[in-house]
C-alpha cells in the first residue's frame, strides 16, 4: 500500500509502543490519516470534501443518537415528541436543528465531492473501486435521509412516505404486495414509522462501514490530484499530517461558519413549512415536494408523462409511472458505469478542452434545471424543461462522454506533479 | 489427505478412499450437514421477512362498515378504509346519465358506470379517495369543494379531473379512482373490504 517513501510509524511514547505491539491501531491511524500517508502536494480545496463528508457523518450520528433518546416512534405521539425536543429538552432545539440542517449540509458536501469526481474523472483506473463504493454510499445516504424525514410525522413526512413507497407500487405484478410489505399496512402508519426509525438508526453505521471500505480502497493507489498525473517521486507528495490535516482543518472552519449560520439564523430555511402540520391521511398538501437534495431526481421521476407504447398498435409496454421510477433509479445507477463509459486516458478536466465545455455548459446547467424543476409544481413550463434536461442528462453519460473520449485531443500534460507546481521537474530544496 | 493419529483414534479415517472413485463417506456427511444447515438458514428467512407484512391488528381494521342512509342524493362523504380515504357518493340521475353518455372507447381507462357500481345500487359510487397518479386525496367529496371539469372529483396536486363515475378524464393520472371490494349487506349498509 502507498508509496515506498511513506514514513514508518515509530512510537516514542512507551504507552503507545506497548499499545502498538499488542494491537497496531495507532500504526493504522498513522498510515491512514497521519504522517504515514503521502498525498499529492497540489491538492486544491476541492479535495477537502471527503474529510468534510466524514465530519458530517459523525455529526449526524452524534446528534441523531441524542435525538433518539428523546424521540418516540409512534404515530400517535411522534409529532409531539419532536415538539417536546424543541421546547422541553435541554438544548433539544440545537440538537434537532443541527441534525436537520446537518442532513442538508451533508448533501451539499457530497454533491461537491461527486462533481469534483466528475470533473477530475476520479472514477478512472486505478480508482474504480473507490468510485463504485462511493455510489453505494450515496444510495445509502438517500435511503437514510428519506426515512429520517418521515420521522417527525408531519404532513410532508407522511405524504413523502406515501409517494416514495408508491414508487415501488409501480413495479409490475409484485408492486402492490411489495408496497404493503414495505409499509406493514395499506398506507403509512405506525408500522411504517417504527421500521423507518429502526432503519434510520441502523443505516448510518452501514454507511460508516462503507466509508471505511471507501478509504481503504483509496489508500491502495493513493489520492488523485488536480492534474490527474500520477505520483512519480517523493517530491510529488507531502505527508497527510501536518500539511493536509491543516488544510482540511481550515476548510472545516469555513464549513462550520456557513453551517452554523444556518443552524442559528435560518434553521427552517431548507425545510418545508407544511411539515409543522401533523400528518393527516385524509388531506393532501397542495404541493408535495421532497427535501431539496432530492429535487433533481424528483424532476426526472416526473418528467415521464406518457406511456411507452408500440406505435400505431397502441399496445402499452411500460406505463408512464414505471418509466419515471426506472429513470429516477437509472439516473444514479448510470454512475456505476462511468469508469467504462469515459475511456479518455487523461483524467483532469483541466487538460480536456471538449470535455470541459460539456461539463460546464452541459452537465452543470442540466443539473441546475433539474434541481429547479424538481422543486416546482408539476405544470408547464417545468414539465417540458424537466423532459429536455432528463434527455440531456442521460445523453451526457451514455452518448456524449464516450464520443468525447474518442474524438478529443487533450492538451499537453505536465510531466509530473512537481513540474505542475514548480514549473520544473527538479525538486526544490525548500520543498518539504 | 494423510491419515493422522487423531483420526485413527476416533476411528473415522480408516474408510478413506474406500469407494475407489475419490469420494469418501465423510464427503457425503459434509454435504448433507451443510445442506441441512443451509435449509435451516433459509427457513429462518420466513419469520424475518414476514414480520414486515401487515400485523394482525392492522389486518383487523381492514374492513369498514358504513351506514349510508343519511347521504342524500347528490351528496358524498369521506370515510376511512385501511387508513385511506374512501368516497361514498349518492349520484343524481343527471350524473348517472352524464356518466353513461360517455363513449367508453374514448376513455384512458375504459369502464362503464355499471362496471364500477353494484347491480341494484347504481346510484352508489364508492371509490378510494386516492388519486392514481401520486396518491393525493382528490377534492369533490365534501360540500363546496371543486369537482373538476367533469363534475366528479378534482385532484389539486397535479390537476387530474375525474368524471361522475370517478373515471380519469384529464390530467396525469393513469387510471380511474380504484373501486374497493364492497358489498351491500342491507339496502343502507355497506361493508368495504
Amino acid at each position: 500500500m502507498s508509496f515506498p517513501w511513506a514514513k514508518n510509524y515509530e512510537p516514542v511514547n512507551p504507552v503507545m509502543r506497548f499499545f502498538d505491539e499488542k494491537l497496531p491501531l495507532p500504526r493504522f491511524v498513522y498510515n491512514a490519516v497521519g504522517a504515514g500517508y503521502p498525498v499529492p502536494r497540489n491538492l486544491s480545496y476541492l479535495w477537502n470534501f471527503g474529510v468534510l463528508a466524514g465530519f458530517c457523518l459523525v455529526l449526524q450520528i452524534v446528534t441523531g443518537v441524542i435525538l433518539a433518546m428523546h424521540y418516540a416512534a409512534n404515530a400517535g405521539v411522534a409529532f409531539n415528541s419532536v415538539e417536546h425536543i424543541m421546547r422541553d429538552v435541554n438544548w433539544g432545539w440545537l440538537m434537532r436543528y443541527a441534525h436537520a440542517n446537518g442532513a442538508s449540509f451533508f448533501f451539499v458536501v457530497i454533491y461537491i465531492h461527486i462533481f469534483r469526481g466528475f470533473f477530475y474523472s476520479s472514477y478512472k483506473a486505478p480508482r474504480e473501486m473507490i468510485w463504485l463504493i462511493g455510489v453505494v454510499i450515496f444510495l445509502l445516504m438517500m435511503a437514510t435521509a428519506f426515512m429520517g424525514y418521515v420521522l417527525p410525522w408531519g404532513q410532508m413526512s407522511f405524504w413523502g412516505a406515501k409517494v416514495i413507497t408508491g414508487l415501488f407500487g409501480a413495479i409490475p405484478f409484485v408492486g402492490e404486495p411489495l408496497q404493503v410489505w414495505l409499509l406493514g399496512g395499506f398506507a403509512p402508519d405506525n408500522a411504517a414509522l417504527n421500521r423507518f426509525f429502526s432503519l434510520h438508526f441502523l443505516l448510518p453505521f452501514v454507511i460508516a462501514g462503507a466509508v471505511i471500505l471507501h478509504i481503504w480502497a483509496l489508500h491502495i493507489p493513493g489520492s488523485s490530484n488536480p492534474t490527474g498525473v500520477e505520483v512519480k517521486t517523493e517530491s510529488d507528495t507531502l505527508p497527510f499530517h501536518p500539511y493536509f490535516t491543516a488544510k482540511d482543518g481550515f476548510g472545516l472552519g469555513v464549513f462550520l461558519i456557513i453551517y452554523m449560520a444556518f443552524v442559528f439564523f435560518l434553521p427552517n430555511y431548507l425545510g418545508h413549512p407544511d411539515n409543522y402540520i401533523p400528518a393527516n391521511p385524509l388531506s393532501t398538501p397542495a404541493h408535495i415536494v421532497p427535501e431539496w437534495y432530492f429535487w433533481p431526481f424528483y424532476a426526472i421521476l416526473r418528467a415521464f408523462t406518457g406511456d411507452l407504447t408500440i406505435p400505431l398498435l397502441g399496445i402499452q409496454i411500460i406505463p408512464a409511472k414505471l418509466l419515471g421510477v426506472l429513470a429516477m433509479f437509472s439516473a444514479i445507477l448510470v454512475w456505476f458505469f462511468l469508469p467504462w463509459l469515459d475511456k479518455s486516458p487523461v483524467r483532469s478536466g483541466h487538460y480536456r478542452p471538449l470535455f470541459r465545455k460539456f461539463f460546464w455548459f452541459g452537465l452543470i446547467p442540466t443539473m441546475l434545471v433539474l434541481f429547479w424543476c424538481g422543486g416546482a409544481p408539476a405544470e408547464e413550463p417545468y414539465v417540458m424543461l424537466s423532459q429536455l434536461a432528463t434527455a440531456y442528462y442521460f445523453a451526457h453519460f451514455l452518448i456524449i462522454l464516450p464520443i468525447i473520449s474518442s474524438i478529443e485531443r487533450p492538451e499537453r500534460l505536465p510531466s509530473s506533479i512537481t513540474e505542475a507546481v514548480l514549473g520544473t521537474d527538479k525538486p526544490a530544496t525548500a520543498a518539504a | 489427505m494423510a491419515t493422522t493419529g487423531t483420526e485413527e483414534l476416533s476411528g473415522i479415517g480408516s474408510d478413506e478412499g474406500a469407494s475407489g472413485d475419490g469420494v469418501r463417506r465423510r464427503d457425503f456427511i459434509e454435504i448433507a450437514a451443510v445442506s441441512a444447515a443451509g435449509v435451516g438458514a433459509l427457513a429462518t428467512l420466513v419469520p424475518l421477512v414476514s414480520q414486515m407484512a401487515p400485523s394482525k391488528d392492522v389486518l383487523a381494521e381492514s374492513t369498514t362498515e358504513l351506514d349510508v342512509s343519511a347521504i342524500e342524493t347528490g351528496q358524498a362523504i369521506k370515510a376511512v378504509f385501511r387508513k385511506q380515504p374512501v368516497f361514498v357518493r349518492n349520484l343524481t340521475p343527471a350524473e348517472i346519465e352524464a356518466a353513461n353518455a360517455v363513449d367508453v372507447g374514448s376513455l384512458r381507462d375504459p369502464q362503464t358506470l355499471a362496471e364500477r357500481t353494484k347491480e341494484g345500487h347504481e346510484n352508489w359510487l364508492i371509490t378510494m379517495g386516492v388519486c392514481t397518479h401520486l396518491g393525493c386525496v382528490p377534492l369533490g367529496a365534501a360540500e363546496g369543494e371543486p369537482r373538476g371539469e367533469f363534475g366528479g372529483y378534482f385532484c389539486p396536486c397535479h390537476g387530474s379531473h375525474y368524471d361522475t363515475a370517478a373515471r380519469i378524464r384529464k390530467g396525469p393520472a393513469p387510471l380511474n379512482l380504484e373501486v374497493p371490494e364492497y358489498t351491500f349487506t342491507t339496502d343502507t349498509t355497506v361493508v368495504i373490504g
